[in-house]
């Protein structure tokens, strides 16, 4: 890890300033920028700590929804017991994240901002070609291992996942960035890759996210996170999927439907398609298969990950079943 | 050119002032520093647990953690565990009676966690367990017996 220099920012202010600096990162858990400072993957002459800055780690659950400041922690959210029942599926997206170790260091914001896990992004000594880290250089994951990667979402110069969980979630329950002095929402925040995959997001130098914030919903109370990895713990998703169900009084009926996806596009990827498909309409088990093949839309393979395509769909009807309990077990 | 910043840690319940670059982890600063070598470095890219030790009571990786980060903030290390006459942790006596290693290096990362996971309130069955210390790898295998001795640690917590 090449060496830098420590900033602990006093204030928003000064942090922006700083990090406005060529070669200065913002510094919150670590977990991202350090792993990839080790990889060789980032290289900032200046890190600014902003994990002292008072006031962005709160969480709240009010009449208008959720609210979390942007240096709460992963465990602080996972555990909170009124974001467990009020916004399930946001909870669960943070619990089946990462290790219990990782969450209490990781913080809401960075994780919104970690990068690929691509294998060949984090290699810059053995593959040189990666046209997220070098621009115009090259993909080396194109034509090698691509069990990872992405087929939703993907141009011809970047196929890369991105990996996270929770902003499966927040994009599945229109939540909304603060950036201080503009709110995004978080699906408009993060870019689709196309010609330039090296920018994933819409944040400027010296921006700081402040927060986030998640409209209540009943959907969105009533929701789930389904994850499935190659292992039971401690993985990032094969395919996953954030659902929220509101139903009619007769309990089949879909008033309202959220579907979002992860482990298989390169952005937290909403899935419309599944939602206009199933709304107004009574469930039943054959429905929703049908409703989650198309969020496969636009899927394009590249051998290693075509499983993606078969299970992914399977992942969201799981989600979206066991959320209609009335439908027994058809599910 | 090197450029040092001085620090000053708190590391179970004693302060040490060292002069560091700013890069150094917590995790190096503790082994190679201070000579605090109980916390071991496995993968140093968090993906192992080897190097969990606690800050501010929290358990976390030291290998992912700056040392500059834990300033003014309360270090505990698998040092730092038994009481003042040396009487092993309640978790450290379960993992001998449960003989919850074999070859010992992942141990300390392991009962660092297991405290934590513990005191949390996650360590409720064996399925909780298995979760919440899925963060610490061991390469022996050891997974049956360090359940037996944190479930039978929390019992008697
Ligand atoms: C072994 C391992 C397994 C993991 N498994 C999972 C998993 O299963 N699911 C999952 O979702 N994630 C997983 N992660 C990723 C983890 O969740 C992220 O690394 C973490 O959330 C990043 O948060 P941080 O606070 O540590 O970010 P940092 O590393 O501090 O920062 C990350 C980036 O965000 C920038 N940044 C941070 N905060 C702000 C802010 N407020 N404003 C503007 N910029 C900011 C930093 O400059 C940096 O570029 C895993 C990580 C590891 C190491
Ligand atoms: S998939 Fe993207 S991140 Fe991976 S090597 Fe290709 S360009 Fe780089
Ligand atoms: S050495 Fe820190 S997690 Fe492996
Ligand atoms: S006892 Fe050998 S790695 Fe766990």
């Amino acid at each position: 890890m090449k060496d830098f220099s420590y900033l602990r920012a006093a204030s928003a202010e000064e942090a922006s300033r700083a990090a406005q600096q060529a070669g200065a990162m913002l510094l919150a858990g670590g977990t991202t920028l350090l792993d990839l400072a080790k990889c060789g993957v980032t290289e900032p002459d200046t890190v600014v700590d902003i994990t002292r800055l008072a006031g962005l780690d709160t969480i709240n659950v009010g009449e208008g929804g959720l609210t979390i400041g942007a240096l709460a922690t992963m465990s602080a959210v996972a555990d909170h017991p009124e974001v467990k029942t009020q916004f399930p599926a946001i909870a669960q997206s943070l619990s089946l994240a990462a290790s219990a170790q990782l969450r209490n260091m990781a913080t809401i914001g960075g994780n919104l901002l970690q990068r690929t896990r691509c294998a060949y992004f984090r290699d810059p000594q053995a593959f040189p070609a990666c046209n997220k880290r070098a621009p115009g250089s090259g993909c080396s994951a194109l034509g090698g291992v691509t069990r990872n990667h992405a087929v939703l979402g993907t141009s011809e110069k970047c196929i890369a996942t991105y990996p996270g969980d929770l902003a499966v979630a927040l994009v599945a329950f229109d939540a909304v960035v603060d950036l201080g002095t503009r709110q995004v929402p978080v699906d408009d925040f993060f870019l689709p890759y196309g010609e330039a995959p090296e920018r994933e997001t819409l944040l400027q130098p010296g921006e700081i996210i402040r927060g986030i914030t998640v409209p209540a919903s009943v959907a969105a109370r009533q929701s789930v996170y389904l994850k499935v990895r190659d292992r039971q713990s401690y993985e990032f998703a094969a395919a996953s999927a954030a659902v929220g169900l509101e139903l009619e009084a007769d309990g089949r009926t879909v008033s309202d439907i959220h579907v979002a996806l992860g482990g298989v596009a390169t952005k937290p990827w909403r899935a419309l398609a599944v939602e206009q498909a199933l709304i107004g309409k009574a469930l039943d088990a054959d429905l929703v298969r049908s409703a989650s093949r198309l969020s496969m839309e636009g899927a394009v393979s590249h051998g290693d990950n075509a499983y993606k395509i078969e299970l992914a769909p399977r992942v969201v009807a799981r989600a979206i079943l066991q959320l209609a309990p009335s439908l027994g077990d058809l599910a | 050119m090197t450029r040092t910043i001085h620090l000053t840690l708190d590391i179970n319940g004693q302060r040490h002032e060292l002069d560091v670059e700013p890069r150094v982890t917590l995790l190096d600063a503790l082994r190679e520093h201070l000579g605090l070598t109980g916390t071991k470095k496995g993968c140093d890219q968090g993906q192992c647990g080897a190097c969990t030790c606690h800050v501010d009571g929290k358990r976390v990786l030291s290998c992912l953690t700056l040392a500059a980060q834990a300033e003014g903030r309360q270090v505990t290390t698998i040092e730092g565990l038994a009481g003042p006459n040396g009487e092993l942790h309640p978790v450290q006596s379960a993992f001998i009676e449960h003989d919850a290693f074999q070859c010992g290096y992942c141990t300390p990362g392991q009962i660092m966690s297991a405290v934590a996971c513990i005191r949390e309130g996650h360590a409720g069955s064996d399925e909780e367990i298995r979760e919440y210390m899925s963060g610490n790898l061991c390469r022996c295998g050891a997974y049956n017996s360090i359940v037996t001795a944190v479930r039978e640690a929390a019992e008697m917590a």
